[in-house]
């Protein structure tokens, strides 16, 4: 695999190319939406804006959709089953490198003993192209997460070095595609110690810190599961799950039916759920197992810093600062709160 | 990361199951028995629960309540909570369901073969640790001294009586049942909290494990009995519930702190539960 140089009128012409040719299924890249930025359907190189801060929602949401039908049934005239599973071929452009570690974690989640098909089939034929985040929003801390850059999980990554994009390849596929078009140069070592320059100075742009390494997380929550942090941070949570509703590691869901007008059929959907919610942990015995809205805060917050961790082997953090722009509180940052426990406030 | 996968293998497809008997056992609950339309057996372990679904109303988890030594049916016992179970009780034979599953890990079988047991049930706690007790007596042999103690609110609120009965004047099994509180005094047995039965009965806390399900409150106060007659911790053995919507470890919903009690529950050791915050 062959690091590339390519200007940024190659870079266009690639784009376009996909985009014509579908040769990697259905174009999404990040595009403006009013003063704002989100993935959607890409017309034209022109609406890529790879000079983004942050979308608005993750990736994610073209592998596990907000609202997903899982299943159709019929209960008239005959009875009958069947899952309905989405199969999409999908590129991915501009994919900042936190949010692609955040697709890590889903691979773990939705993997493992239980593969779920409705997850895979989107996600295994997808070509990820990311790019590198050199605008950080001001509540982002992914560089002291070590999120900022990544080296794997990728297609291709891409690093704007002003004139020039610097193309990591980290694939076959990624490999072939560049190969395929032909436009640009193999990159040298200038080139590369220019991009890794270029990232050094992004990361020295982020506003917020965690200041402690990220594997200190799981015992220094350990060592506060009783700490007046998590009830003071939490006294004026609205309980409005939107933390939960833009994160990129976000993975909890729940399972709806919505049956047909005449009753002979429905379907069965799933859609994102949200532990912050009141009724999360409820069971019809009257029971709800995080009833405080300060149980649900220090769940979070230990979902987020340990319990994810320990199960997947990945943080249930990347850093991206998107919980903490959205919540109108200003409490949902997991930084912040990690942090006040490290000064042991 | 390729996983080769199809739409077959959804995580959310139900087998197909017809309903064949539906006894009252209360007025708010009904037992069921399946038979699946495939023709195949459930093939679960006792403990174990499935994931019941009526078309057009949802899915919750149930758990088996026969015994896997019975087979070509299995039977779900259900108190009508909710818009699931309640519709479910509407249904007669002849209706058809979805069911997912088994699911979660069961009771310890392996573990208990050759221990004493001492089963304590409360309530409808009763459900999941019946696939248990029968299993126990069907296999007889394999296990030790066995004593039941049963509890429940009022004498009305007594489910499966045959069964109670049965056990009662077994030979095999020490059982013991008391009731709350009395409306009249038509009711001859023990009056009292389940706990009140801890010093009627002789157990050898080397050999026993105690097997307990019961409503959360129930819990606290017979662990601390079971402590008492000097039971080690990992003798203890409890089934949980949590909110449930998939059973496969994908939705949150049945996390305790990190712990998906779908997965490695819902049957845990006392050991196990009380190293966890907000367990019970
Ligand atoms: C492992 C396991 C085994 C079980 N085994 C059995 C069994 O053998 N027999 C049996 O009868 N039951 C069993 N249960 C309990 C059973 O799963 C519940 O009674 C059932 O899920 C209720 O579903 P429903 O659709 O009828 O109720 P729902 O309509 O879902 O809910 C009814 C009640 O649940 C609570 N609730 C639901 N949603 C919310 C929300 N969003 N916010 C707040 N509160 C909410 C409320 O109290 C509400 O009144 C088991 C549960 C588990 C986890
Ligand atoms: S922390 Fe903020 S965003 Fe999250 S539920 Fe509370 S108020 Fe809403
Ligand atoms: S918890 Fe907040 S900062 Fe962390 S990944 Fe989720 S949205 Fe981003
Ligand atoms: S029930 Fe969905 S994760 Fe356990």
């Amino acid at each position: 695999m062959q690091n590339r140089v390519i200007s940024r009128q190659d870079l266009a012409g690639f784009v376009d190319d996909l985009i014509k040719t579908k040769s990697a299924g259905d174009v999404i890249g990040i595009k403006a939406q009013g003063n704002k930025f989100n993935f959607g359907p890409l017309k034209s190189a022109t609406e890529l804006r790879l000079d983004y801060d942050i979308s608005l929602l993750p990736p994610k949401k073209y592998f596990f959709p907000q609202q997903e039908t899982v299943l159709k049934y019929e209960v008239e005239p005959a009875f009958k089953v069947e899952p309905v599973v989405e199969e999409r071929m999908l590129c991915i452009i501009g994919v900042h490198p936190f949010d692609i570690r955040a697709l890590q974690l889903f691979d773990a989640v939705y993997g493992g003993n239980n593969p779920d098909p409705n997850y895979f089939l989107k996600r295994n034929n997808a070509t990820i192209i990311g790019v590198d985040c050199l605008n950080p929003i001001p509540k982002s801390f992914a560089a002291s997460m070590g999120t900022n850059t990544v080296e794997e999980g990728f297609d291709l990554m891409l690093t704007d070095l002003g004139g020039d994009w610097f193309v990591t390849v980290g694939s076959n596929r990624g490999d072939s595609m560049m190969k395929k078009y032909g436009k640009g140069r193999e990159a040298t070592n200038v080139d590369l110690e220019k991009r890794n320059k270029v990232r050094r100075d992004a990361a020295k742009k982020y506003k917020t810190s965690l200041k402690m390494k990220p594997d200190e997380i799981p015992a220094l929550l350990d060592a506060n599961w009783e700490s007046p942090v998590f009830k003071e941070r939490s006294a004026t949570c609205f309980s409005c799950g939107s933390c939960v509703m833009v994160c990129p590691t976000c993975v909890c869901f729940d399972v709806q039916d919505d049956p047909a007008l005449n009753l002979k059929g429905g379907e069965r959907y799933r859609r994102w759920d949200a532990c912050m919610l009141p009724g999360f942990a409820a069971v019809a015995s009257g029971e709800n197992f995080r009833e405080h809205k300060e149980q649900r805060f220090r769940h979070r917050m230990y979902r987020k810093g340990k319990y994810l961790l320990e199960r997947y082997k990945y943080l249930g953090c990347v850093g991206c600062g998107r919980c903490g722009t959205s919540c109108l509180a200003d409490i949902a940052l997991p930084a912040d709160t990690y942090n006040l426990l490290k000064e042991g406030k | 990361m390729v996983m080769q996968l199809t739409a077959k293998q959804s995580i959310f497809l139900p087998r197909i199951a017809q309903i064949v008997r539906v006894d009252s056992l209360s007025d708010r609950e009904k037992v069921f028995e399946f038979v699946f339309d495939d023709g195949k057996e459930l093939g679960h372990k006792p403990g174990q629960f499935v994931e019941v679904s009526i078309f057009g109303v949802g899915e919750a988890p149930i758990s088996v309540t026969s015994s896997p030594t019975h087979k070509g049916s299995f039977e779900l016992a259900v108190r009508a909570a909710g818009s699931l179970t309640n519709h479910l009780h509407t249904l007669g034979k002849g209706a058809k369901v979805g069911i997912r599953g088994p699911f979660g890990n069961g009771f310890p079988l392996d573990t208990l073969k050759g221990q004493d047991l001492l089963f304590v049930a409360g309530g409808i706690g009763l459900f999941p640790l019946r696939s248990l007790i029968n299993y126990v007596m069907d296999t007889r042999q394999d296990f030790g001294e066995v004593t039941t103690l049963f509890g429940c609110r009022s004498p009305q609120e007594r489910i499966f009586l045959d069964q109670l009965d049965t056990w009662n004047s077994s030979k095999d099994m020490c059982f013991l049942e008391t009731v709350d509180r009395v409306p009249d005094d038509s009711w001859k047995g023990n009056v009292g909290v389940i706990t009140t039965l801890f010093p009627k009965i002789n157990i050898d806390p080397k050999k026993t494990y105690a097997i307990v399900v019961g409503p959360p409150v129930m819990y606290r106060f017979v662990i601390a009995e079971c402590l008492k007659k000097g039971l080690a911790e990992d003798h203890i053995i409890m089934s949980l519930e949590r909110r449930m919507k998939c059973g496969v470890g994908k939705c949150g919903h049945c996390q305790i702190n990190g712990v998906y009690c779908c997965q490695e529950g819902p049957v845990f050791t006392y050991a196990q539960v009380k190293s966890l915050k907000e367990a019970v």
